[in-house]
């Protein structure tokens, strides 16, 4: 049969041209494999469901237009932005600020970054030279994937923060980026945190953005966790309503080292929250944890990759999806066991709750292992509300509608128990409650 | 934790240098010419006989089947078929047989040797018959002898190859042929639909039970042949049937293709249970010859109240894709896949079941079991669908997996797709969880907990297998009673 040439949607065209149109302006004093990463993008295009990664996550429909890359905004416009930011705001924490993916660093406490770290903003990164530059992409699967690639691709801004080794950092660093504007427009940033030898750190991350605009944030965060490191890690994704919001997480452990991540998901019409672990060092552990709450036509999409390649290593991922409305929750996971890697211990659960007619929810756990000594288990459960509590519930006096909320609030609530910065954990409440609230 | 010496000892003794089903038939075969072609195609349906209807409804398929890929989403990988390369139909020579004295008595020994009783044995007065079950024995491209057809026609029962049947039950054919599992399902379906030779025709009529265990037993024999048998079995309102599927081939270096179709229908209050014990010619230790075992089974629960029951044992094969699954559309139906998949040597096995939840309080569970050793890949695939008006729909899935040495590889690869907040789904790889009340009975009488588990998962099975013949019975007992000791997910 003859090669058949893929019909280029609008979007795929338009990132074409953009790409072509933008790419002198990124800094390049260091080469990154944008060019390769973009040609990877191109050649196989925004994924439809028919390829097996996106079978549940139609980017190609998703993607209408290609929208510009933004500018950076003026400062009164990054000022009014950040003013009305949420995300983890009452936590006191170091900041750095993205408005419409560009380090603000007005908005920032770059005057106040904790001892033993260092953040050097990307650009000045790639146009100097930094010595962390090679620790990008820290998992090899992430540049199989298309999302990433156009991360690479069109990235424009971001930080590299640097942890020395044994430093016990305190305060936690928040990465705040925050969306503004009345026409679409696409971000592309990444943030690389390294982490030395014994050093301990938390990142907060929110994304916050305006309803009604069909903005297209892509952002990565590239994590190395030297030996006996530890990394904790909130996420907080409260796009707005019409974003189309896709992200990446790649985190290398090395041996001995800790990792503790939530996603928590309330924005966005279409979201895509990738994880890539790579447990390179013996005895690594990990804790990867998600919530998503969804409703109207909203769809979440939560996809992990643990690979095992040395011994030892333990996982433990625990997802928790709440759909309402037309909504529809996505889950795909695979824990994959190499050779190398025996005694690890992965657990994989997805759980999800539907409490309207319409909502759906596609699970895919996979297993793929090649060790004979192990201790790999997935679960997945899907259901609406157990009628027996509800009813326990109302029978004591509560009404119909705060005794769902309380079920989905404890549902819930069970995946983001593991954060360790109680402030954090405390704020994630907050964003439960908020949007039970909102339902009732 | 790593799989206990005993198990490992079982697996073992079914080892592929074991393979007692490698032998040869030298006997005189009528032969297509090579390759695949609308000729070719028209051959086949002249050498049975078939109407003008057949015979269109395979070009229409061919004509469809070119314009189709190969699917290459499985976890296997293999030197890809050349179709121009094989024989489509492969025929012993001898006219067909009126009686068992006409057979060809090369075939009668092999199916001797095979264990397989083509003889009806005769019920003396007074003394209870021993199990009985009718065969019908496919040999390479043809059906060769079919028992008990006079006494199950008295029940009613149609148990007939299916080129038979096409000439003798057009209607019956023409209405349910093709309706479970499409003409253009899949590459390997509709090559099928092109090429198919023979296969079993079961009808049972309304409210009837079947009187005997019916089953296939087909052997491929012929080398640089392909089987592509095609079975169809029909369960009229309120009637029952238990079919077993048998089937072995010779040792040889090259691989043969097996790429065969089965369609199930299940109307109102009606139950099938379909078992196989599927023990093609796995290959060598290094991976050399062994069956490509590609195969579409469907069965569609068509009424309310019914009932398929899918149970597998899966040895042999090089490579093995396939996925018996279920569309529960009556309302009430119930689905069950149980399996047990044994790979070993270079064996690659793909397989897996699809419950798609239609009707409503539509029940189905999936019960699977894969071991993999020696550098042998083992992946369980299944998919379990609500649609939006399978309201109250259920189900249970426990799947394990048990790897011996460290060169091989075990894998999992569940879709789990809800589209009804009233649909539970529960999909559990740990063994602790089957049913708690049953796990509570078991362990208040002092099992353990391995123990209780093992007796469950395996009461499921052997409810089945118990009813197999002896000869598949020795092979599936032993290996129900492998441990689930050291199980991964």
């Amino acid at each position: 049969m003859a090669d058949i040439t893929p019909l280029r949607s609008a979007a795929e065209a338009g990132l074409s041209k953009l790409f072509e149109a933008t790419r002198m302006k990124y800094p390049t004093g260091v080469s990154i494999a944008r060019e390769e990463a973009f040609r990877y993008f191109e050649a196989v295009g925004l994924p439809t469901r028919r390829v097996e990664a996106f079978k549940y996550t139609d980017l190609r429909s998703a993607f209408r237009d290609a929208a510009h890359p933004a500018e950076m905004p003026s400062a009164e416009v990054a000022q009014a932005a950040v003013a009305s930011a949420k995300g983890f705001a009452g936590i006191e924490a170091v900041r750095l600020t993205f408005v419409n993916g560009h380090l603000i660093e007005a908005e920032s406490d770059l005057g106040r970054i904790p001892a033993g770290v260092t953040v050097t903003p990307l650009p000045r990164a790639l146009t100097e030279g930094h010595a962390h530059l090679d620790r990008l992409t820290p998992v090899r699967q992430a540049s199989e994937n298309p999302i990433y690639q156009l991360n690479t691709a069109f990235l424009a801004d971001g930080a590299l923060i640097a942890v020395e080794p044994g430093a016990k950092v305190e305060t936690p660093l928040h990465l705040r980026f925050v969306a503004t504007g009345a026409q679409a427009f696409s971000t592309a940033t990444r943030a690389l945190v390294v982490l030395g030898e014994g050093a301990e750190v938390t990142v907060l991350e929110s994304h916050e953005g305006p309803d009604g605009v069909a903005y297209q944030p892509n952002d990565a965060l590239d994590v190395t966790v030297a030996d006996s490191a530890t990394f904790r890690h909130a996420r907080l994704n409260a796009e707005g309503r019409e974003a189309v919001a896709l992200s990446t997480l790649s985190v290398k452990l090395g041996a001995a080292s800790a990792v503790e991540t939530v996603n928590v998901v309330v924005g966005g019409v279409l979201s895509r929250h990738q994880v890539y672990l790579n447990f390179a060092g013996a005895d690594g552990r990990a804790v990867v944890n998600g919530a998503a709450m969804l409703n109207g036509r909203q769809l979440a999409d939560t996809t992990f990759l643990a690979d095992h390649a040395a011994t030892g290593g333990v996982s433990r991922e625990l997802f928790k999806t709440v759909v309402d409305g037309e909504a529809t929750g996505v889950f795909q996971g695979k824990i994959i066991v190499q050779q190398a890697a025996q005694q690890t211990d992965g657990k994989m659960m997805s759980a999800c709750l539907i409490l309207s007619d319409e909502g759906q929810m596609m699970n895919k756990p996979e297993l793929e292992i090649f060790a004979d000594d192990v201790a790999c288990g997935h679960g997945a459960t899907c259901g609406a509300l157990d009628e027996d509590l509800l009813f326990y519930l109302m029978q004591r006096g509560l009404p119909k509608a705060q005794a769902e909320s309380l079920l989905v609030q404890a549902f819930l609530g069970a995946a983001i128990e593991s954060v360790s910065h109680e402030g954090a954990r405390e704020a994630l409440v907050g964003t439960i409650e908020a949007w039970l609230a909102a339902r009732a | 934790m790593p799989a206990v010496q005993e198990t490992i000892d079982r697996v073992r003794s079914i080892d592929l240098d074991q393979y007692k089903y490698g032998f040869e038939t030298t006997i005189e075969m009528e032969k297509s010419e090579k390759g695949i072609s609308e000729d070719v195609i028209r051959f086949i349906s002249a050498k049975k006989d078939e109407p003008e209807w057949m015979l269109a409804w395979r070009l229409d398929a061919y004509k469809r089947w070119q314009t189709m890929q190969e699917p290459d989403w499985a976890r296997v990988s293999y030197d890809k078929v050349d179709y121009k390369d094989i024989y489509y139909y492969a025929a012993p020579k001898r006219p067909a047989a009126m009686s068992l004295d006409e057979i060809d008595p090369e075939i009668l020994k092999t199916y001797e040797k095979l264990g397989i009783p083509l003889r009806e044995v005769e019920v003396l007065e007074g003394i209870a018959p021993e199990r009985r079950v009718a065969v019908d024995a496919v040999f390479d491209s043809v059906s060769v002898a079919t028992t008990f057809k006079a006494e199950l026609s008295k029940a009613g029962v149609i148990f007939m190859p299916i080129s038979e049947a096409i000439r003798e039950y057009p209607d019956l054919v023409r209405k349910y042929l093709g309706s479970v599992v499409p003409v253009t399902d899949n590459f390997f379906a509709t090559l099928n639909s092109a090429v198919f030779s023979d296969g079993s025709f079961v009808y049972i009529p309304p409210g009837v039970r079947c009187p005997m265990e019916l089953s296939t037993y087909f052997r491929i024999n012929e080398r640089d042949t392909g089987q592509f048998e095609r079975t169809l079995i029909i369960a009229d309102k309120g009637s029952y049937v238990s079919y077993l599927e048998g089937c072995t081939a010779p040792k040889r270096d090259d691989n043969q293709l097996h790429a065969a179709v089965v369609e199930l229908v299940a109307l109102d209050d009606a139950e099938i249970k379909y078992s196989t014990v599927q023990n093609w010619y796995p290959g060598d230790n290094e991976g050399k010859g062994g069956i490509y075992n590609f195969v579409t089974k469907r069965g569609d629960c068509r009424g309310v109240n019914s009932k398929i029951s899918w149970t597998q044992v899966e040895t042999g094969s090089a490579i093995t894709w396939k996925y018996p699954s279920c569309i529960l559309r009556g309302d009430n139906s119930r689905g069950e896949f149980y399996s047990i998949a044994v790979s070993n040597g270079m064996q690659q096995v793909d397989s897996g079941t699809k419950m798609i939840h239609l009707g409503k309080n539509t029940t189905s569970r999936i019960i699977s079991k894969g071991i993999s050793a020696g550098r042998s890949q083992n992946t369980y695939r299944g998919l379990v669908s609500a649609h939006r008006k399978a309201t109250g729909a259920r189900n249970f899935t426990n799947c394990d997996s048990l790897l011996i040495g460290d060169q091989c590889g075990a894998h999992t690869v569940p879709y789990i797709e809800s589209k009804n907040s009233s649909a539970q789904f529960e999909h559990e790889a740990t063994t602790s969880k089957i049913s708690e009340d049953q796990m509570f009975y078991c362990q208040q009488r002092g099992l353990s907990n391995e123990e209780a588990t093992a007796l469950i998962v395996n009461g499921f099975v052997r409810d089945v297998l118990q009813q197999l013949p002896m000869e598949f019975a020795v092979e599936a007992q032993k290996l129900i009673s492998i441990s689930l000791e050291g199980s991964v997910g």
